[in-house]
C-alpha cells in the first residue's frame, strides 16, 4: 500500500505545456509515474512528446478523465489561472488533485476549498504551494525528487518541501511508504491530521514522520488527534523557533502572532501527546532510527 | 503587507465605508494647517504599524490649530514600540455615544473567513476575548457565498450591536466585506466602529492587511509600500526578489533554499550558537529553486552588507537545485564580489549532484569558503567563526 498515490494511479498534469509543467512531467516519467496525458484548453487535441512518451493535450479535466481514467491531476497553472484550473478538476471530480503553484492569493485558495466542501469532497486536494506527494518506486505527483530514498516503512508529512527532502535524505536507510508535502500557506486542502490518519490505516507504514513550522495551529490539532487515534509511533520536528513575532519567514503561513503558532506550544503539544520532537531534523532523524530499530 | 492607519481608511471611504474627514502630514506647521482646514476640534494620530499608540501618548486631541501644531511636534518623531513616528493623521474629533469591535479575518483552521463583532469595542480585542469571550462574536463566513445584507444582520444581531443602529452597522459591515474581498485583504478590522450622537455608524480606526500573493490582480497596491520604514538591508533584498528577513542581535548570515529549511537553519545556528558566546542567526534568506550565481552574488552581497554579519553560512539541500549549480554560484558570486567578500563561508551541500558540487568548490579553493559535510557540523563553524571574529 502507500497512501493516496499508488503504482496503479494514472496521473494528468495541468499546465503541461507550461515550463515547469514539461520539466516536472518528464521527471515524473523518469521515476515511474503513469502519465496518461495534460491539460491545457488552448492547446487542446495537440501531443507532446514527453520523456519519449506521446502524451494527448486535453481541453478539460473531464475529458481527460473520460479519455484516460485518470484519478490524479498535479497542477502547474500559473498563480493567475490556478483557481479555476483547482475548481475546473474539482468540477470533473478527480479523486486527487495536487496542486504545486506557489503564490496563490489566498482568497482563491478559500473560494476553490469552499467549492470542494460544497461539492461533497469528492476532490481530495494537496497544496497548495507544496511538493507534492511521492510513493517511492511506485509513483510520484509532484516535484519530490525521485533518487532521495527508496520504499520503505515511513510515513512522512511535511508542510515544508525543502525540510521534507532533507528528511527523507536522513532516513534513506530505511524508506519510505509515502512522503507528502501539504505546503506552507495559510489555507491547505489534505492537513497534517487526515495524513496522518491514512498512515495509520496504511499496513505498509510502521512509523510517522510529522514536520511542522511556526504559525497557525494545525500541529496543535495533530497532536490532540495523535493522543486520540494514532497508535503507530510518530516522531515530529517543528521548524522556527528563532523566528520573531509578526515577520513572515517565506510561507504566507508562517507567521507567529502574539503568543499562538510559536514552535515551543507546538513542540509541547506533540510532547504531551506522547510523539518524540527532534530539536533539530538529524536529532529527528536519530530518534526515528532508534524507533524503527526497535520495531 | 500591513497598511497605516490613513491608508487603511482611504481604502475603507473608497468602498463607502464612513470615515472622518483628515489629512496626513509630516510637520507640525502642516498639521495646524490641515486642523485650520478642517475647522473642527481634532485628532492628531501617530501613524505606525503596532498597536498600543493611544497608551504611548501617540493619540492627542487639540481644540485648534495652535494645539493641533503642538500636540503634532509632541508627537512626530516619537518612538511607540520601535517604531519611529513620521506621520500623523489629523481628523475630525468626533463625540462618541458607544464604542463597538469588528473584524473579517481568515480562519486558518476552518479554511474559511470569520467575522467578530462585540458590541464592547475600544478595548485590545486580545483582552476582551480572553476576559469577556461571550461578549465577542465569532460568525463563520463562507468564501463562496460572503456577506450579504442578511449574514450582515446576522453577525450585528450576534455581536450584540443595539437595535437603534443594527441596521446602519449591518450596511457598514456589506462594505467592509466588499473591501476584504475586493482588496485582496486577509484583515480588516475596526476597532472601535463607534456610534455617534446622531446614530451614525462609523470607522474611527482601521487596520487592514493586505495579501502580497493578489499584487498581480492590484497594481495600484504598489503604492502603499512605505519604504521609508522599511529597514535598508530589507529593502534592498527586496529590490533584487529576494525573500529576506534581518533579524535583530544576530552575527552569523544565513542563505538557504527552502522556507523551512532556512527556518530550520536559523534554529540549529541558534543552538549552536550556545556553545559559542550566544552567537545567533542575522537573516532568513530563501533563494528558492533556481540558485543561479546571480541570485547567489545579490544574497550574499546583501549579507556581507550588513556590518553585524561576522560569518555566512550557505546551507543547501538540493531537491530541484542541482549542487553543481549552486557550487558555481558561489564560486561565480565570489568573483562578482570581490574584495567587497571579507566574511569566511560555511558551506554545507548535500542531494542532486553533491559530488560535483563539492568537487567545483575543493578546485576554486577559496580563502574564505570551507566546506562542511552535515547541517550540524557547519551550523557549529560557522557559528564558532562568528564567535572568533
Amino acid at each position: 500500500m502507500s497512501i493516496f498515490l499508488t503504482e496503479n494511479s494514472k496521473v494528468i498534469v495541468q499546465g503541461i505545456t507550461g515550463g515547469e509543467g514539461t520539466k516536472h512531467a518528464t521527471k515524473m516519467l523518469a521515476a515511474g509515474t503513469n502519465i496518461v496525458g495534460g491539460v491545457n484548453a488552448r492547446k487542446a487535441g495537440t501531443t507532446v512528446t514527453i520523456g519519449g512518451k506521446d502524451l494527448t493535450v486535453f481541453g478539460t479535466v473531464e475529458e481527460a478523465i473520460k479519455e484516460t481514467g485518470a484519478d490524479v491531476s498535479v497542477v502547474f497553472v500559473p498563480p493567475k489561472f490556478a483557481k479555476d484550473a483547482v475548481i475546473e478538476a474539482i468540477d470533473a471530480e478527480i479523486p486527487l488533485a495536487v496542486v504545486i503553484t506557489e503564490g496563490i492569493p489566498v482568497h482563491d485558495s478559500a473560494y476553490f476549498w469552499a467549492h470542494a466542501v460544497a461539492k461533497g469532497n469528492k476532490t481530495r486536494i494537496i497544496g497548495p504551494n507544496c511538493p507534492g506527494i511521492i510513493s517511492p518506486g511506485k509513483s510520484n505527483a509532484g516535484i519530490i525528487p525521485a533518487d532521495i530514498a527508496g520504499p520503505g516503512k515511513i510515513g512522512l508529512v511535511s508542510k515544508s518541501g525543502t525540510l521534507t527532502y532533507q528528511m527523507m535524505y536522513e532516513l534513506r536507510e530505511i524508506g519510505f511508504s509515502t512522503a507528502i508535502g501539504i505546503g506552507g500557506d495559510p489555507v491547505i486542502g489534505t492537513t497534517h491530521i487526515d495524513a496522518l490518519e491514512a498512515f495509520e490505516a496504511d499496513p505498509e507504514t510502521a512509523a510517522i514522520v510529522m514536520i511542522g513550522e511556526i504559525g497557525g495551529d494545525a500541529e496543535e490539532r495533530a497532536a490532540a488527534f495523535i493522543k486520540a487515534n494514532v497508535t503507530k509511533p510518530v516522531v515530529g520536528y517543528v521548524a522556527g523557533f528563532t523566528a520573531p513575532e509578526g515577520k513572515t519567514m517565506g510561507h504566507a503561513g508562517a507567521i507567529v502572532s502574539g503568543s499562538a503558532g510559536t514552535a515551543q506550544a507546538k513542540k509541547e503539544a506533540l510532547e504531551a501527546a506522547g510523539v518524540k520532537v527532534g530539536k533539530t531534523p538529524s536529532e529527528t532523524a536519530a530518534l526515528m532510527r532508534e524507533i524503527v530499530a526497535g520495531l | 503587507m500591513d497598511l497605516y492607519e490613513y491608508q487603511a481608511k482611504d481604502l475603507f471611504a473608497a468602498h463607502g465605508v464612513p470615515v472622518l474627514p483628515g489629512r496626513t502630514v509630516e510637520t507640525a506647521d502642516d498639521a495646524a494647517a490641515a486642523a485650520a482646514e478642517l475647522g473642527t476640534a481634532v485628532v492628531v494620530k501617530a501613524q505606525v504599524k503596532t498597536g498600543g499608540r493611544g497608551k504611548a501618548g501617540g493619540v492627542k486631541l487639540a481644540e485648534n490649530a495652535d494645539e493641533a501644531k503642538e500636540k503634532a511636534g509632541a508627537i512626530l518623531g516619537m518612538d511607540i514600540k520601535g517604531h519611529t513616528v513620521h506621520r500623523v493623521l489629523v481628523t475630525t474629533a468626533s463625540d462618541i455615544s458607544e464604542e463597538y469591535y469588528f473584524s473579517f479575518l481568515l480562519d486558518r483552521s476552518n479554511r474559511t473567513f470569520l467575522a467578530m463583532c462585540s458590541a464592547e469595542g475600544g478595548m485590545e480585542i486580545e483582552q476582551l476575548a480572553v476576559e469577556r469571550p461571550d461578549a465577542l462574536a465569532r460568525i463563520p463566513v463562507d468564501a463562496i457565498a460572503g456577506v450579504d445584507k442578511a449574514k450582515a444582520d446576522e453577525i450585528v444581531a450576534a455581536g450584540k450591536i443595539p437595535a437603534a443602529v443594527a441596521d446602519e452597522a449591518a450596511q457598514v459591515i456589506v462594505k467592509l466585506w466588499e473591501t476584504f474581498v475586493s482588496e485582496d485583504a486577509t484583515l480588516v478590522e475596526v476597532n472601535p466602529l463607534v456610534r455617534d450622537p446622531q446614530d451614525k455608524v462609523i470607522a474611527l480606526d482601521g487596520k487592514v492587511t493586505l495579501d502580497e500573493n493578489a499584487d498581480f490582480r492590484h497594481p495600484d497596491h504598489a503604492a502603499l509600500v512605505d519604504e521609508r520604514t522599511e529597514n535598508a538591508l530589507e529593502a534592498k533584498a527586496k529590490a533584487k526578489g529576494l525573500n529576506y528577513v534581518k533579524l535583530d542581535d544576530g552575527q552569523v548570515g544565513i542563505i538557504g533554499n527552502g522556507a523551512g529549511l532556512v527556518m530550520s537553519t536559523l534554529d540549529v545556528v541558534a543552538y549552536a550558537g550556545e556553545k559559542h558566546g550566544g552567537v545567533k542567526p542575522a537573516n532568513f534568506l530563501d533563494i528558492g529553486g533556481g540558485a543561479s550565481a546571480q541570485v547567489m552574488a545579490d544574497g550574499l552581497d546583501v549579507i556581507l552588507g550588513d556590518p553585524d554579519v561576522k560569518s555566512v553560512f550557505v546551507n543547501v539541500f538540493g531537491g530541484i537545485t542541482a549542487c553543481d549549480a549552486v557550487a558555481d554560484g558561489i564560486v561565480e558570486a565570489l568573483k562578482i564580489l570581490g574584495d567587497a567578500a571579507t566574511k569566511p563561508l560555511v558551506v554545507r551541500l548535500d542531494g542532486n549532484n553533491v559530488v560535483e558540487g563539492r568537487r567545483i568548490l575543493d578546485e576554486a579553493n577559496h580563502p574564505l569558503v570551507t566546506q562542511v559535510d552535515t547541517m550540524d557540523n557547519a551550523a557549529d563553524k560557522a557559528a564558532q567563526l562568528a564567535a572568533g571574529a
